[in-house]
């Protein structure tokens, strides 16, 4: 080991020097003699390496038959099982795979064992030569004195200016890509249609739910009445409007000034979309009324109305506002008071509007 | 082999394959290039295949991509499943899920060439991205190399642009899932998020047209981007001839290794069939992307336990990460009006942007703090470069804590530890990690030259224990031969660049800056071994080890 730092400002750390001979240098020796492999002195390993690389290219044709076998021995009518395609996927991955390997590895071992291992030195050319680089140098002067850009800057800033302002058009061309997002975003199906209030319906069927259904602790997956039939746009509405309605011990529940009538004897909605990124909050443990989102793990707490209490949300979940109608059936008294999912530049400009 | 027409007395080919080269070459003129690369010399060494991994398995996504676009169908107009796989018989769903479905159940090869395309892509991005370890570690990137540096880092972004565009065209419930994280993500930028996420699902999210363009970025614009970077990135691998590890008979102004023909040919060119037949092996064996499993894709349900595609996943991580509430305070904010959802904003952002920059500009950064323009065409082993290692290391760390996250759900379950105590100790690690990383990359380094300097000055231990004749036990040292000396000594080891005066005479901030960063790039530092020292190192009493060494036979 070298000698350790003497502790002075200039040498702090660990400093493990070669003394006063930092430029006296081991000299390079060369490349180390080469050394004969078996096969090069003894031809009857030459040989054998000849006959593993030909038994390597020997399984790569044994490879491919299995291929041609497995693909056309193997047949994939109208009742094929999984475990058919299952065989067939791992024949004909097994025959690629021979077939494969068998020619790479025979090709590699001809040769390591077999073709010429004479490490060879070679100089390296510069990258350009000195001459050229002046020349290219002189050339580009030339070239950029010669249209006087230099000389004329009218010529240079409007150029500039051209150049600037002519890919707009390549942008403003893509505009029809997409419609004007306007207050899309802050609408939901649940808006109460020609005066008529939307049913809470079960995701899928869409068949109505009863409030004498929903016993405490129980949880629905929810969409409006409505959203099956709808002829297109149907994931466009769905995306927004699945609520997860659940019912709990009315005491424990602890509704805000003016949300009182929102629940319905212990029984809320809340919309499923998480307010983070947009995955489904799908998890209700039912103990704790904690709703959490598989995705990034946000955690919403419903007696505290979805307040965020673990989680990237910064958000509380919407509640939807719910009553019983005249069969006993939950609806929806309104659409969400806020824009459901993540949020956007312009989500508080649509929450003011839907307020006021 | 190589014929030229040039000859006074006229050459003439003599073999057949000889007759066939000169017949080519006399109609399309290749014999120049032919001369420069048929025996061009190519450095051999394990750690220099990850770049081949990565153009072949490239190679192996067009060949499998092409067949799956004869089946495929990007639309999402909505169809009823009538294919072989009878759970979801009747199943309303998109024609672009139930296509994929198809290629799975009703073509035979078909969901044998998906798991090839889709471990394929994995193992394009994994080799890319442990490529550029490589290529940082080793310093590989320094002059003249810094252009390629950066080709290389677009062609890493490329990847994963591919690979995220491809991932998503199944429309399965996971894939769409992971869209609709996308959208949550571009929302939150200010401004113009709403509109491109409309702009770009052509309406609200998920609309009926991103398969479909999806599909034309990822079967057209992304390869052929691709490509084009892989073309340029070979020209300049070709251009500089490629990089070599120190070594005895190695330097800056040679390349030591095997010509292309045959040897390198043979080599390089046979492991583009082991990676084929190991991506054939996997996706003969290995379940990827059960698509089958997942289900149409529908807004409402979601599975527990998602996770992006590995390459997206420090990303998903972040997000995880960051907390959406401090205490009461909201994270997301509104100012004048408008939303800035930060608790989106930055994990999606800050830390793939410092990645990313870091990434691009260190050939300059590194350049800058050490004044070093030379050309630099032999490696550096890791070791020797501690700092350069270190903050190599602290990088990886922060990255694959990132990562770590995205499966926090899963770390949770698998060790039944608190989902919320896993993202704590994460949150603590995304500061902490990099910092240890960093410390505990460069000691080790700095030991591992030190250990180096040690067997080049005294040998390396035999473990055999000898005593001698007055009765004091010695280890008995083996000296090396000068080639196997030389790999450890044959090295630069720079130092501490202060700060100098300016033409003006006047040391600038950025000047002092400099140094500072030079200061703490260097000063920790073990220079190689010298003749000199090894000449003192046998003076004091290593003689009689060696001669111990000598006279083996009689000590057993």
């Amino acid at each position: 080991m070298g000698n350790h730092s003497d502790g002075s400002p200039n040498h702090s750390g660990t400093v493990a020097t070669a003394g006063q001979n930092e430029v006296e240098k081991f000299q390079d020796p060369g490349i180390p003699p080469h050394r004969l492999r078996l096969a090069d002195t003894d031809p009857k390993a030459a040989k054998r390496a000849e006959r593993q690389v030909a038994l390597l290219f020997g399984i790569s044709v044994v490879g491919t038959l299995i291929f041609l076998v497995a693909y056309f021995a193997i047949d994939l009518g109208d009742d094929s099982s999984i475990a058919t395609i299952r065989l067939q996927n791992a024949l004909l991955g097994v025959g690629t795979a021979f077939a494969m390997l068998g020619i790479g590895t025979g090709i590699v071992h001809w040769a390591k064992a077999l073709m010429p291992d004479h490490e060879v030195s070679e100089e390296r050319h510069a990258i350009r030569y000195e001459e050229d680089r002046q020349a290219a140098v002189r050339i580009v002067d030339d070239i950029v004195e010669e249209t006087g850009i230099k000389r004329r800057p009218l010529i240079r800033n409007t150029l500039l200016g051209a150049v600037a302002l002519a890919p707009l058009p390549a942008v403003a061309i893509f505009g029809d890509l997409g419609p004007r997002p306007d207050d899309k975003l802050a609408h939901t199906m649940w808006a109460p249609q020609d005066g008529k209030r939307k049913r809470l319906t079960r995701d899928p069927d869409g068949t109505p739910i009863k409030a004498s259904d929903v016993t405490i602790g129980s949880a629905f997956h929810v969409i409006p009445e409505g959203l099956n039939e709808l002829e297109e746009g149907k994931l466009n509405e769905k995306a927004k409007s699945v609520v997860l309605l659940m019912r709990l011990d009315p005491a424990s529940l602890n509704p805000s000034k003016g949300r009182e009538e929102w629940g319905y004897n212990g029984i809320v909605a809340y919309s499923k979309i998480c307010t983070h990124v947009g995955c489904p909050v799908a998890l209700y443990e039912q103990q704790t009324h904690h709703l959490l989102c598989p995705c990034h793990q946000s955690t919403f707490d419903l007696t505290q109305e979805c307040k965020v209490i673990f989680g990237p949300a910064s958000r509380p979940l919407p509640q939807l506002p719910i009553a019983v109608d005249d069969e006993g059936y939950l609806v929806a008294t309104s659409d969400f008071h806020e824009p459901v999912g993540p949020s956007y530049w312009e989500r508080d400009e649509h929450e003011r509007n839907i307020n006021s | 082999m190589s014929a030229t027409s040039t000859a006074e007395p006229a050459f003439v080919a003599k073999t057949k394959t000889g007759r066939i080269t000169d017949f080519v070459d006399s109609r399309v003129g290749g014999s120049g290039i032919l001369r420069e690369f048929g025996r061009k010399v190519f450095p051999d060494h394990w750690s220099f295949m990850f770049g081949e991994v990565a153009l072949y398995s490239f190679v192996i996504l067009l060949l499998s991509g092409t067949f799956l676009t004869f089946f495929f169908d990007p639309s999402m107009a909505e169809t009823h499943y009538d294919g072989g796989y009878i759970p979801l018989k009747g199943v309303e769903m998109s024609v672009a899920y139930s296509s994929s479905l198809n290629i799975s159940f009703d073509i035979r090869g078909g969901l044998f060439m998906r798991q090839v395309h889709h471990w394929a892509a994995l193992l394009f991005v994994a080799s890319i991205a442990v490529h550029m370890l490589r290529v940082f570690f080793t310093g590989a990137f320094r002059r003249p190399r810094e252009m390629n540096w950066v080709v290389g880092s677009v062609l890493l972004i490329l990847a994963m642009a591919a690979g995220f565009t491809g991932y998503s065209l199944p429309d399965d419930l996971l894939s769409g899932n992971g869209l609709r994280i996308i959208d949550g993500v571009i929302k939150s930028i200010p401004v113009i998020g709403t509109y491109i996420s409309f702009f770009l699902f052509g309406g609200e999210f998920p609309g009926t047209a991103i398969i479909s363009r999806l599909y034309m970025l990822h079967i057209l614009l992304v390869p052929a981007l691709i490509l084009l970077m892989i073309v340029l990135h070979l020209f300049m691998v070709v251009v500089h001839k490629h990089t070599q590890y120190p070594g005895p008979g190695r330097n800056d102004n040679n390349v030591v290794g095997y010509p292309l023909g045959p040897v390198y040919a043979a080599k390089a060119g046979g492991f583009f069939f082991i990676v084929f037949g190991v991506i054939a092996l996997m996706a003969a064996f290995f379940t990827i992307n059960p698509i089958w499993n997942y289900g149409p894709y529908d807004p409402s349900p979601v599975s527990a336990g998602t996770q992006p595609d590995w390459y997206i996943g420090f990303v998903d991580g972040a997000l995880r990460l960051m907390p959406g509430t401090l205490g009461n305070w909201h994270v997301e904010q509104i100012f004048f009006g408008h939303v800035f959802t930060f608790n989106v904003l930055l994990p999606a952002l800050v830390p793939a942007g410092i990645l990313f920059t870091v990434m691009f500009t260190y050939p300059w950064i590194e350049r800058w703090v050490t004044k070093d323009d030379r050309e630099h065409h032999v490696l550096d082993r890791p070791r020797n470069a501690p700092t350069r290692t270190g903050i190599g290391v602290a990088g990886f760390v922060w990255y694959c804590v990132m990562w770590a996250a995205a499966g926090s759900d899963l770390i949770a379950t698998h060790f039944h530890v608190s989902l919320n105590d896993v993202t704590y100790w994460l949150r603590a690690l995304f500061f902490v990690g990099p910092i240890i990383g960093f410390i505990v990359a460069k000691r080790v380094a700095l030991a591992l030259q030190r250990k180096d300097r040690e067997i080049a000055l005294h040998g390396r231990e035999t473990g055999r224990i000898v005593r001698l004749p007055h009765g004091e036990f010695i280890e008995v040292h083996a000296p090396l031969d000068e080639y196997k000396r030389y790999k450890l000594v044959g090295f630069e080891s720079p130092q501490v660049i202060p700060a100098v005066p300016n033409e003006h005479g006047v040391v600038t901030s950025k000047e002092k800056r400099r140094a500072l960063l030079s200061r703490w790039f260097f000063e920790d530092r073990v220079a190689p071994a010298t003749p000199a020292e090894l000449e003192a190192a046998h003076g004091h009493g290593h003689e009689a080890v060696e001669a111990a060494e000598g006279s083996k036979s009689l000590t057993h």
